[in-house]
């Protein structure tokens, strides 16, 4: 099955994978060989690709994955490889969440879509960083 | 007739004018070669997103629920033109180009009653409108600072955009840049971003997909990426003619300073040789008068 991971830049990734693990918005997913033609959100995650017996994992923050038949596109306005993902980036990532949250809040009234959203995000985020093994500040 | 001193001068400083020139154009065709890579490489993500886009606006456009991005708020009265330029002059015609298609674009919905705005990327595209439109101005962003264009410069444009959609200053949203066909050729061209066109081709997605959450949330989501995209894309669309511009105009100012000098040097040497004609003369006369 034909992997690709694509940022607005550039090409990330392009791997022939057995199976690749999604995190999408509404929960993780496994995609395989003849996967039902799906369009889903992702929420920040890990991606786990799995090619031959080796396993490569990429940190998402959102974007959309396209699964096709035949293989999977992941457009990611950010992704990190794994191992490169240091603190300094998750701070920066968390602050950004942060900045995004209070602006939501400081516009509309509580418990308007946004804010709650803007939650879920940085819910979201501390998920991922404990799984990382980096900290939240 | 100039003197020998004022002419040897002006070759001089001519062809210290084809040294920079030349300078110029050698740094535009490196520059141009990265700035086609980087349109090259984002390509793929943009195409793949129009792609995604098209199936999904295609299906949800009808409906009543469609966002307001991309079924528009119902009037055209007021139009913002968003000009992208570059930052640098020497590079032809290129901001010419495309503030003449703006200018023009502006003339038509003024004619027609609309209520224009313009909003400027890059210095040069706001010198040149400035002059005729400076009312109409309502914001700009300036790209000096900008070695190399990235998506989240495309995103601060976007964003300040979307903000001033959503605080309903106006209703379409049209974007003008060069697209990059060759060195030689840039075509100016309008593109409009908001309300958000299916790109042709993608009308129709030929397999059925299933969406998580659901169509309107991950339209609702993806229409802001789509302008940013769009925006990135003509951004570097626009690098890259720039550079192309610059290149070609270089090229033409070398060619044009290796034919003054010429010209210069040919006659340089001619009132050279009269003056030593009328030299000889005079001392042969002043001889034969002995």
């Amino acid at each position: 099955m034909q992997f690709e991971l694509v940022s607005p830049e550039r090409n990330l990734a392009s791997l022939d994978a057995a199976s690749v693990k999604v995190p999408g918005a509404d929960g993780d997913m496994t995609v395989m060989m003849g996967h039902a033609p799906t369009i889903t959100m992702l929420r920040p995650g890990l991606l786990r690709v799995e090619v031959n017996d080796a396993v490569q994992e990429f940190v998402v923050t959102g974007g959309f994955a396209e699964i096709g038949a035949t293989g999977i596109s992941v457009l990611a306005e950010r992704a990190v490889l794994k191992d490169d993902m240091t603190q300094d980036q998750m701070d920066e990532m968390f602050d950004e969440a942060q900045d995004f949250y209070q602006r939501a809040k400081d516009i509309k009234s509580d418990g308007a879509e946004i804010i709650d959203e803007a939650e879920k995000f940085l819910a979201d985020l501390s998920t991922m960083s404990s799984e990382l093994g980096l900290k939240i500040k | 007739m100039p003197n020998l001193k004022d002419l040897k001068n002006r070759i001089a400083s001519v062809k210290s004018t084809r040294k920079i020139t030349k300078a110029m154009q050698m740094v535009a065709a490196a520059k141009l070669r990265r700035a086609q890579e980087a349109a090259e490489q984002s390509r793929s993500y943009a195409e793949r997103f129009d792609a995604v886009m098209g199936g999904l606006a295609s299906s949800v456009s009808g409906s009543d629920s469609a966002p307001k991005l991309l079924s528009g708020t119902g009037s055209d009265k007021n139009q913002l033109l968003i000009v992208l330029t570059s930052e640098r002059g020497l590079c032809g015609g290129f901001n010419t180009n495309i503030t003449k298609l703006a200018r023009k674009h502006a003339q038509d919905l003024i004619a027609a009653g609309k209520t224009v705005k313009i909003f400027t990327v890059g210095k040069k595209g706001r010198d040149q409108l400035k002059r005729d439109y400076s009312d109409m101005f309502v914001g700009h962003i300036d790209m000096s600072e900008v070695k190399r264009m990235s998506y989240s410069d495309a995103q601060t444009v976007a964003r300040d955009i979307l903000n001033r959609f959503d605080d309903n200053q106006f209703d379409v949203a049209t974007l003008f840049y060069s697209r990059f066909q060759n060195v030689v050729t840039q075509i100016p061209t309008a593109q409009q971003i908001i309300p958000f066109k299916i790109p042709d081709g993608y009308a129709a997605a030929d397999t059925l997909y299933d969406y998580e959450p659901d169509e309107e949330a991950i339209l609702a989501d993806l229409l802001p990426r789509a302008i940013s995209t769009s925006i990135f894309s003509a951004l570097l669309e626009n690098g890259a003619s720039e550079q192309g511009a610059r290149m070609s105009a270089m090229d033409n100012a070398t060619r044009n300073a290796g034919e003054m000098i010429d010209k210069l040097t040919i006659e340089y040497n001619r009132s050279r040789q009269a003056v030593i004609t009328s030299e000889l003369i005079e001392i042969i006369s002043g001889a034969e008068a002995l």
